[in-house]
């Protein structure tokens, strides 16, 4: 006779339900998707009205700046002291190269360009026949032409060789015809609308660019002072504690001056750096203190966390501990600091624009048209589309971002998890 | 206390050092100097000017020599020994040396700082208080709003709307100069409004939160009114972040009289300054920047101390 199993356990086997059922239950667990931090930060964004207008508009705005080539848009450098000087916002169409100065053939600059193509591809053709000493001599002339003649050249500041193809693109879609001058003109005669749009692309680059180089340097700064701590730390912050007190803008300026001297400035493009490079760089440069804070901040509080034991525990290395686990929990706060940044710095480029310093003449950016709208108010008259859309288009711009600031700030804030 | 006066003076002069520093060699990698623009001067005179201001020599005798002309020890009334900054001539300016080129205008930029300031507080903290004590109304809707608005829009474009309509429809304030007070109200008014919207906000958030705070309901269960609770009560702990703002606000008011002191053509420090560094004016630039950091620093401090008068929490160090 088998011994007897003893009672306790008999029951215990007779509790345990069936393979099938703890089957059932894993596929259930599976089935589960946890909501990450970011699908639940959208999920309240979405509802925030505010933050999703500006995030739309944003948006907007940013596809704009970037097809401003292909809009059927005029010139905007093109001055006509002529007959557009201060032209109030109206509805007259205006042709590319209707002007007569610009001595387009038939004042139409598809004619024009057809006319300038067929001889550059003329000058080739003789190229192809020629002796290797007409060759050189036909190369350099060809060269010259392109760099001299070009009719784009006469309508846009030095176009590159991407926006000379999206150019093309327009101008075969919509051929001369382009938009009336609906924000009026300026005092050299030139359409405000198309320069809005030129000048959009230079300060939405100066926030982005200007930023990201703030985000890496804070960023990397703040979490090697957290992360390492002890002396490196109190050194690290102390040094953000000094650079606090200076007031930065001044720096700045000196920069600029230094920069704006000939003699740098064509050692700089000799290099290939425009002065409008440096400059994004040199805002991000100043732009990184607060950031550095807060990483630093986030880093300490976290790396105490259990988590991190844990992933010390089982033998992630210090690398791999910063990059997968503190970087990704410190994101949260650095985007919401980052959509705070890019406002600030794009009003500190208006800022810098606006006293002559930062980008010149031609490019255009909000700040420097918006200048040239101050400097032609007089009491006799204002001028007042001149003021007015390019300050609309920079408080619009800035006020989006300060808006999807705030509700990414909510949004991402863990206390308001799950409601 | 005298500690920590000691030790933030000891910051001060580290930081002013950094300042100086940063400044003397940055104006001095600029190719050419004050006197390389000068025309149909001969080369033994040109010789004895660089020779004269140090500018044959190298860049850290320079540094030394200037560094140390710069202070001034001299014993005042009641054999009190103090230190006093002398900046030297100006290298463009005619006549004036760079202390009274300071003099000059750090008066005109004090008061549009400081009348900008008072307008921030009183207009962001009234707005900050109702909209807190009226949650949801329409009061809160508008002033933050309006606040969001302050905080979007540049002070220049401010202060050309201001110009056109104040100005020119309404001619109610003088357009520019120097003077009398109303002509710096629109310029302070336009210089503060940033600052303005971002104390409105920081007031709401901090006075609703102390709004719910059981103290608060202690105050009401007393039986007190509403009015003296949200001022004598709740304002104290709320007031907290509208005062560590402070410090940046400095710096923000002194980076924004620049334009609005060329917008409205105030004779301060900020054209001054513009001018020298474009001029290379090596001495007034230099003294500007240090004035400025000096200011930014004592009111950081200012702000630290006031901390532990309003919070009796918070410990000095």
């Amino acid at each position: 006779m088998p011994p007897e199993e003893p009672q306790s356990k008999r029951t215990y086997r007779a509790s345990i339900a069936p393979a099938e059922h703890y089957a059932a239950l894993l596929a259930e667990a599976k089935a589960i998707k946890g909501v990450s931090l970011w699908r639940d930060a959208w999920r309240r964004l979405r509802r925030n009205r505010a933050a999703m207008v500006s995030l739309w508009l944003l948006a907007v705005v940013s596809l704009l700046a970037i097809l401003t080539p292909l809009l059927p848009l005029q010139s905007p450098i093109e001055t006509d002291l002529a007959s557009r000087q201060f032209l109030p916002p109206g509805l007259d169409t205006v042709r590319l190269g209707q002007r007569e100065e610009l001595k387009f053939t038939g004042g139409s600059l598809v004619q024009e360009l057809a006319r300038f193509d067929a001889e550059i591809a003329d000058l080739k053709s003789q190229r192809a026949t020629a002796s290797p000493d007409e060759r050189k001599a036909l190369d350099d002339q060809i060269a010259a032409k392109l760099r001299v003649e070009h009719p784009f050249g006469k309508l846009w500041h030095k176009p590159g060789p991407v926006t000379r193809l999206i150019i093309r693109a327009r101008l075969a879609i919509f051929g001369d015809w382009s938009l009336p001058s609906l924000c009026g003109t300026d005092h050299l005669g030139r359409d405000l609308l198309a320069r809005l749009f030129w000048g959009a692309r230079v300060s939405l680059i100066v926030g982005v660019v200007a930023t990201c180089v703030s985000l890496m340097i804070g960023v990397t700064y703040g979490a090697l002072a957290g992360y390492v701590g002890g002396w490196l730390d109190n050194l690290m912050m102390r040094i953000v504690d000094v650079l606090y007190s200076i007031p930065f803008i001044f720096v700045v300026i000196f920069v600029i001056t230094i920069l704006s001297e000939e003699s740098i400035k064509a050692r700089l493009e000799s290099y290939g750096i425009d002065r409008i490079v440096v400059f994004y760089i040199l805002i991000g440069a100043i732009y990184w203190l607060t950031m550095a804070r807060v990483v630093r901040g986030q880093v300490i509080s976290l790396k105490n966390e259990q988590f991190i034991e844990a992933a010390r525990t089982i033998g992630a290395g210090r690398s791999r501990i910063v990059l997968a686990h503190l970087i990704p929990n410190v994101m949260g706060v650095v985007i919401v600091y980052l959509t705070l940044t890019i406002p600030a710095v794009m009003l500190f480029e208006a800022f810098l624009s606006f006293l002559g310093l930062g980008v010149t003449a031609p490019d255009v950016s909000w700040g420097l048209l918006a200048n040239e709208g101050i400097l032609v108010i007089t009491p006799i008259k204002t001028f007042w589309w001149l003021v007015l859309f390019p300050g609309l288009t920079l408080a619009l711009t800035l006020f989006a971002l300060n808006f999807l600031g705030d509700g990414l700030r909510d949004a991402l804030d863990p206390r308001m998890k799950n409601r | 206390m005298t500690r920590l006066l000691l030790r933030r003076l000891l910051w001060m002069v580290i930081t002013l050092w950094v300042v100086y520093t940063i400044t003397f060699f940055l104006m001095r990698a600029v190719p050419g100097g004050p006197f390389s623009s000068e025309k149909n001067v001969p080369d033994s005179i040109k010789r004895n000017i660089e020779a004269r201001f140090l500018l044959d020599r190298p860049l850290y005798v320079q540094y030394f020599h200037h560094l140390g002309t710069l202070f001034h020890f001299e014993v005042g009334p009641y054999h009190i020994p103090y230190v006093w900054l002398d900046f030297g001539n100006s290298y463009r300016q005619e006549d004036f040396s760079v202390n009274e080129v300071i003099a000059q205008g750090f008066p005109v930029s004090a008061s549009l700082g400081i009348l900008a300031l008072v307008f921030a507080l009183t207009l962001g903290m009234t707005a900050g208080v109702v909209s807190a004590a009226r949650r949801h109304s329409m009061f809160d809707v508008s002033f933050m709003v309006m606040a969001t608005l302050g905080i979007a829009v540049p002070n220049f474009v401010l202060a050309s709307v201001g110009i056109i309509v104040f100005v020119f429809a309404l001619d109610v304030l003088p357009a520019a100069g120097w003077g009398t007070l109303w002509q710096i109200v629109l310029p302070a008014l336009c210089l503060g409004a940033p600052f303005a919207g971002y104390i409105a906000r920081l007031t709401r958030t901090g006075m609703l939160e102390v709004l719910g705070q059981d103290y608060i309901r202690t105050a009401y269960a007393k039986g007190m009114r509403g009015k003296r609770v949200v001022v004598h009560h709740a304002l104290r702990g709320a007031i907290l972040p509208v005062v560590s703002y402070l410090g940046p606000a400095t710096a923000g008011i002194l980076t924004g009289s620049l334009v609005l002191e060329r917008i409205f053509l105030l004779p301060g420090m900020g054209i001054h300054f513009i001018e020298a560094a474009t001029q290379r004016d090596y001495t007034l630039a230099m003294g500007m920047v240090l004035v400025y950091t000096l200011l930014l620093f004592l009111m950081n401090t200012l702000v630290d101390l006031s901390y532990a008068l309003i919070d009796p929490r918070v410990k000095i160090e």
